[in-house]
């Protein structure tokens, strides 16, 4: 089974979010997506100021294999990109919750995190998937 | 119900990611992708290639019906064990397979080597064309095939042979084999790289597989194998050409013998007419300059039009860039565009292969 902290939210799309506790979080994608997409080369990642809503197609990764948009878990205005990811695009493979991170996001509404998978039910959304 | 290889069990063992391909399930993966690739330009890795389809054709009329067959010509073969690579092709001139053939013996013997996912059509269209033809057409399902290919590769696989089989094998000229006690081996490969294909009875594939691997072979999936192939500028059947594009708009008119005029092969006289037509496209490389992975399919612009569409692309692990086989409209020039989700990334044409033998061959 793949690495799945239990104080991460979780979307059907394989993202996952942090909450930073300063107003702000952190997206990314899942370690079980990393390894389904295999070696991450490419990335393109969204620039800030940016205005997205829920489930907006925000960012790209490519692997080897194809190309994959990464959807906005909430609504909200990007931070920041992780620009580190132009040079280390495989750091989403190696780190996917670490170092991988995608974009930090300020949410338009906290509470939306409420609405998001925990551990548990995202899960059960791969496990459906197998 | 997808066909499985005598080394599957070896496959699920190791971790592969196993992934439906040509009507068989075959190991995309064994973890990462492009370390396969580096381990095939650097080092050695070897391919479960038993999904390719050997076919032994034999008789007194086979040299004849393969020269009619057959956009190359097999009477180039003056040496037992030489190969050549040639196109099979339809009456308009499209490509029904690619293959390595092989001359066996001097008697006119001769094994082909097809694709796995169009291996029962070449077999009908071999069987419908064999009329006033005395050969035999023998499907060697018996058989499975390792490819250990890579700077090491020749001499880590001596190591696992035989003696007087790993003798022979490490005398091999390019594009030659050798054949000892029902095993075939080619300095051949799909990967721009130096090394051997190994034709064997299905049941020794887990014993070489296994002394490769105790050798330091890698295992390499099918994943790598197309980076590879892709980086040397080899074409992929059904990809870069097919039923409906030849030789001539793939890059692959130097498979062709034109001489001598007098021999009638199938799809002669619709590539005669193409070979001077201003229409025919022109099949270039392509190196992104600009940020973004080129894929198959994607659209060729120049100058905000449409010129043409990429058959091949993906990252290149060596050159650490987009690189690509494209079909486009004639005298495009130097630069070209490809609309990468929407946006038009400016590339460079250039003239493949990109890479042969570890070196970079185009300007970066």
């Amino acid at each position: 089974m793949s690495n799945l902290p239990a104080d991460l939210k979780y979307t059907k799309t394989h993202e996952w979010v942090r909450d930073n506790g300063d107003g702000t979080v952190t997206v990314g994608i899942t370690d079980h997506a990393q390894d389904a997409l295999g070696d991450i080369v490419f990335v393109e990642a969204p620039e800030s100021g940016r205005t997205v809503a829920a489930e907006d197609a925000c960012a790209v990764v490519e692997s080897v294999k194809a190309a994959s948009d990464i959807y906005s878990p909430i609504a909200g205005e990007i931070v920041e990109g992780n620009a580190a990811l132009a040079d280390t695009p495989d750091a989403i493979n190696t780190s996917p919750y670490g170092d991988g991170w995608i974009f930090r996001l300020t949410p338009a509404d906290m509470g939306a995190l409420d609405g998001l998978l925990d551990a548990a039910a995202y899960e059960q959304v791969v496990a459906d998937e197998s | 119900m997808a066909l499985r290889t005598p080394l599957y069990a070896e496959h699920a063992r190791l971790g592969a990611r196993l992934v439906p391909f040509g009507g068989w399930d075959m190991p995309l993966h064994y973890g990462s992708q492009i370390e396969e690739h580096d381990a095939v330009r650097e080092h050695a890795g070897m391919f479960d290639v038993s999904h390719m389809c050997p076919v032994d054709i034999e008789g007194p009329d086979a040299q004849a019906f393969l020269r009619r067959l057959l956009a190359n010509d097999v009477a180039k073969l003056k040496t037992v064990g030489k190969a050549l690579y040639s196109c099979m092709l339809n009456d308009s001139g499209g490509v029904v397979d690619d293959l390595i053939v092989y001359l066996r013996g001097p008697a006119g013997h001769y094994r082909l080597v097809v694709n796995a996912g169009t291996a029962d059509k070449d077999l009908s269209w071999l069987e419908s064309h064999r009329t006033g033809f005395d050969v035999e057409i023998r499907r060697r399902d018996d058989l499975a095939m390792i490819a250990v290919q890579g700077p090491q590769a020749r001499e880590l696989t001596a190591t696992c042979l035989p003696r007087e089989m790993a003798d022979s094998a490490l005398e091999l000229a390019l594009f030659h084999a050798t054949e000892c006690g029902g095993w075939f081996i080619a300095r051949t490969g799909y990967t721009g790289e130096d090394g051997f294909e190994i034709l064997l009875p299905a049941d020794h594939a887990v014993d070489l597989w296994s002394v490769l691997l105790d050798a330091g072979v890698r295992p390499c999936g099918l994943g790598a194998r197309d980076t590879l192939r892709l980086e040397a500028g080899m074409n992929l059947y059904g990809q870069d050409m097919g039923e409906d594009v030849g030789p001539l708009e793939s890059g692959l008119e130097w498979t062709i013998a034109w001489e001598p005029a007098e021999r009638e092969f199938i799809g002669r006289a619709a590539l005669d007419e193409l070979r001077a037509s201003p229409e025919r496209r022109e099949f270039v490389g392509l190196l992104l300059t600009g940020r973004g992975v080129i894929r198959a399919h994607q659209t060729v612009l120049s100058n905000g039009r449409e010129v043409g569409e990429i058959t091949s692309g993906g990252f290149s692990p060596t050159l650490q860039r987009s690189i690509a086989l494209a079909r486009v409209a004639p005298g495009l020039g130097e630069t070209c565009e490809v609309e990468i989700r929407g946006k038009p990334v400016p590339a460079r044409i250039v003239k493949p292969p990109f890479v042969r033998h570890g070196r970079i061959l185009i300007e970066p």
